[in-house]
């Protein structure tokens, strides 16, 4: 503790307490390897290695096999899209479960532009399909935004208005893996480096989000909106606005994860995506991102993402029967909220005993 | 001081009335502020205060009246508005993002950016911790705001107003919450704050405070302004008597009743931080009214004998029994009844009928083998409402859709159904319009006339006088007066409502 010797009187008697207030006594450089170290995203990661380590000593190709390789970082990226757009959206402390619904719509519409539009071009059967996701995100954004409605129930109510719409519309009909080009299909089996195409897509959107929350303006008045609602309007913030951003990203990334899933699976149905929407959430919450709002990141969500699919691919090799492994994703979900108010409420009474000594 | 005085008023409002409903909240309120200057407002509760820097802050839009930011006319449609402007408020609950860091309240929705847009957080901590630095105190600006002080929330406000740049600064009782020290620390920042040449707005229940930090002192009652006076031209007395300013007239008759026995005796309750050693009682057909400053005490005093609220020590006794602490049921057995001051969030189930309202308490008494009809809730309800007029036309109307007053009435009726001995009621006419409240007071009149005691905190300083047979005055949670009717005038309320904060300090 070389580093807060100016102040020993204080360092001495309580070395936790300085650490967690006194941040800016800290050199820079032990400031970020603290945070780091002592961030829910941290432990999320160990449990995650931990998770792949016990798999893999049990089944070693669990890792160590070129199809097992691609799958633990395939398989995760249509989840973590939707958990970087629901974390966002969390963090305004709304939430939005209309996801799994876009997603079945876009998916459908996707392979539906294929078929109906012969030789369009993917890229612009991708921009369709995030464009469909953004106009459904804003229509949750509006109703929540401007008639005052939780989230919780319009969302609710969307979900399953857009899942009728592809019911209606698909019927029966499935899209197969025939009916969409070569090309799109090669997405979900490419890869760059070793890494595959649609987890590289993932990866980048998740870096462009996780970087726009941490230093725009916009970012931060999320957060602010999340963390007390009412002082953000007598703060003067834009609240609408960044209510329909959040909606109008999460629907456009429950978009661009219907494209990704039609290329990763080759078929779809008026079902795909059901059910999707509570994983997303789940996946935020184990991630760190508190329900109420105004605290976690994106990469907390993308771990928790990871996890929970990582953690429900192990499970049967570790040879868990199959109710045990959906209670294991409950327990999951249940400590992470335990833990969250558990540090809160140790956080909140060394703040306030830190202020009552100095 | 050499700096130049600028001609025009930093702020003025003239004749600037607002109305929420039918509720008249400003007649022709009015105030002028000038650059260099420490301002006091100064009133009653409810003369207005609040909805007029509210008006101010953007937060309300004034209905008619002339409103002046240094000799231009403005209009804020929202607080933002106000912000870009150089106005500041204050309020007496500092607004916080708990999640958030210091440096980030400061700067939330104006970071400082670099040439990408992108926030420099560099640049916003070494403001910060400049601008903490300037006011002599010591927050980590990179701590969360969760855990702070009110005061040093204050600070952070304040901290926030400086680097907006304001040139309005407006502290909505600011002090309530501060200790000594904190007090001096925030009146010295004020001071700097003058100097620089800003306006300061300082509203204030604490007349020796008043006296010590502000110029100019402009009184407010019953929504219109009354007076503006340099400090030194006036007096803590001749404040009183603007700030009360009227005869209290015979609007609320109270017929006297004989008055019997001790029904309810308090004796030294405390709850650390919140009252002390509060020591009263309430006999049979007596009307006590508790009077006070909002955020004294009272509400929770009365929280406390119903048994809402824990206490640390004392006794509350009913007729001779002592009734367990934080048991609001033990209360209700002991024959107590208690109307809560936000009728709609506490006392009453806005989307149920009248009916089931009024019995609700009673509703074990009624159930059939634990069933509950709706026959028996209606058979039990009638007479009670039915006494007290409540104008619904039928039982199962919904409550929700009533008036103020009558849904008043509806919830004294569902406690007069247990037939209490003891009646605490907060606030018992706020919201309601001047014809009903006349008949909530014969009401509590009639019903004190009957025996039974009343113990009735109030806001208003007339309905306390008007009403009341005995006056407890609370200040800081303390109990500081205990007045009988006949030498109960609105000075002397005031004066032990205000004044011995001193004593205690």
């Amino acid at each position: 503790m070389s580093d807060t010797s100016m102040r020993p009187d204080k360092t001495e008697s309580h070395p936790e307490l300085e650490r967690l207030i006194e941040p800016s006594r800290q050199t820079p450089l032990r400031r970020g390897l603290m945070t780091v170290v002592r961030s829910r995203e941290f432990s999320i990661l160990l449990v995650l290695l931990a998770v792949i380590a016990a798999a893999t000593v049990k089944t070693p190709s669990f890792l160590f096999s070129s199809n097992s390789w691609r799958d633990l970082l395939l398989t995760p990226s249509i989840l973590l899209l939707l958990a970087v757009g629901q974390a966002v959206v969390i963090i305004t402390r709304n939430v939005d479960l209309s996801v799994g619904s876009i997603l079945g719509l876009t998916a459908y519409l996707t392979g539906r532009l294929f078929i109906d539009v012969p030789g369009l071009p993917i890229i612009a059967v991708m921009v369709a399909g995030i464009l469909v996701g953004v106009l459904l995100g804003l229509v949750n954004g509006v109703l929540v935004a401007f008639g005052k409605v939780p989230a919780l129930v319009i969302t609710l109510g969307t979900l399953y208005i857009y899942r009728g719409i592809v019911l209606t519309w698909a019927g029966s009909n499935r899209i197969n893996a025939d009916d969409m080009p070569a090309g799109f299909l090669r997405l979900g089996t490419k890869s760059l480096l070793s890494v595959p195409v649609l987890t590289v897509i993932a990866l980048v959107v998740l870096v462009i989000v996780g970087y726009y929350l941490h230093t725009a303006r916009g970012g931060r008045e999320m957060y602010a909106i999340g963390s007390d609602p009412d002082a953000a309007v007598l703060y003067g913030l834009n609240v609408r606005r960044r209510l329909l951003f959040a909606f109008a990203l999460s629907g456009g990334l429950a978009g661009l994860a219907g494209v990704v899933y039609a290329a990763r699976y080759g078929t779809v149905s008026s079902g795909a995506g059901t059910g999707i929407e509570l994983q997303a959430v789940a996946a935020v919450v184990i991630g760190g991102v508190a329900i109420f709002g105004g605290s976690g990141t994106v990469w907390g969500a993308a771990l928790g993402a990871i996890l929970l699919v990582t953690i429900n691919r192990a499970l049967p090799i570790l040879g868990i029967p199959d109710f045990w492994q959906r209670a294991v994703v409950g327990a999951l979900i249940i400590s992470a909220i335990v833990l969250d108010r558990v540090l809160a409420a140790r956080q909140a009474r060394k703040l306030t005993e830190a202020r009552d000594e100095s | 001081m050499t700096r130049e005085v600028p001609r025009v008023p930093t702020l003025e409002l003239r004749d600037v009335a607002k109305s929420f409903g039918p509720v008249v909240a400003l007649s022709s309120a009015g105030i002028t502020v000038d650059a260099g200057s420490i301002h006091a407002l100064v009133g009653e509760n409810g003369a207005g205060k609040s909805t007029l820097i509210k008006i101010v802050a953007g937060v309300h839009r004034r209905d008619s009246g002339e409103f002046l930011l240094e000799g231009q006319p403005v209009d804020f449609a929202s607080t933002a508005e106000s912000k870009a402007a150089g106005v500041a408020v204050i309020y007496q609950e500092p607004t916080m993002f708990p999640d958030l860091s210091v440096t980030e309240n400061i700067f939330m929705g104006r970071q400082p950016l670099t040439s990408g847009r992108r926030i420099d957080r560099a640049a916003m901590h070494a403001e910060a911790q400049e601008l903490f630095a300037r006011l002599g105190v010591h927050i980590d600006p990179r701590r969360p705001a969760l855990g702070l002080s009110i005061a040093d929330q204050q600070i952070i406000e304040i901290a926030k107003a400086i680097s907006l740049d304001a040139r309005l600064l407006i502290m909505d009782e600011p002090t309530a919450a501060l200790s000594g020290v904190e007090v001096d620390r925030l009146f010295a920042v004020a001071r700097s704050l003058r100097d620089e040449g800003r306006a300061l707005v300082f509203i204030s229940h604490r007349f020796d405070e008043v006296f010590a930090l502000c110029d100019t002192v402009t009184v407010m009652r019953d929504g219109a302004y009354i007076s503006t006076q340099r400090i030194e031209d006036t007096s803590v007395d001749q404040m009183v008597s603007l700030m009360v300013g009227r005869e209290v007239s015979d609007l609320f008759p109270k017929t006297p009743a004989t008055i019997g026995e001790p029904v309810l005796s308090v004796e030294g309750l405390t709850s650390a931080g919140v009252f002390h050693d509060v020591t009263f009682d309430v006999r049979a057909g007596e009307i006590v009214g508790l009077a006070g400053l909002v955020g004294a005490g009272r509400s929770e005093i009365a929280r406390a004998v119903f048994g809402v609220d824990r206490y640390d020590s004392g006794t509350v006794t009913v007729n001779g029994r002592t009734v367990s602490s934080h048991d609001p049921r033990a209360a209700i057995r002991a024959g107590m009844a208690f109307i809560p001051e936000d009728r709609r969030k506490q006392g009453l189930v806005t989307e149920a009928s009248v009916a089931r309202n009024v019995a609700g308490v009673i509703r074990a008494k009624l159930s059939k083998g634990g069933f509950l009809t709706e026959r028996a809730e209606s058979k039990a309800a009638g007479p009670w409402a039915g006494r007290l007029e409540v104008k619904t036309g039928a039982l199962d109307m919904n409550a929700a859709t009533m008036s103020g007053g009558n849904q008043q009435k509806v919830v004294i009726a569902k406690w007069l159904a247990t037939h209490p001995k003891l009646l605490i009621i907060d606030e018992p006419t706020r919201g309601i319009d001047v014809g009903t409240k006349a008949e909530v007071h014969r009401l509590l009149s009639q019903l004190a006339g009957e025996g039974l005691a009343i113990l009735m905190i109030s806001s208003e300083l007339p309905e306390v006088l008007g009403m009341a047979d005995r006056v407890l005055v609370v200040c800081e949670g303390r109990l500081t007066a205990d007045i009988p009717r006949d030498e109960a005038t609105p000075e002397a309320v005031m004066h032990a409502a205000t004044h011995a904060l001193e004593a205690h300090r």
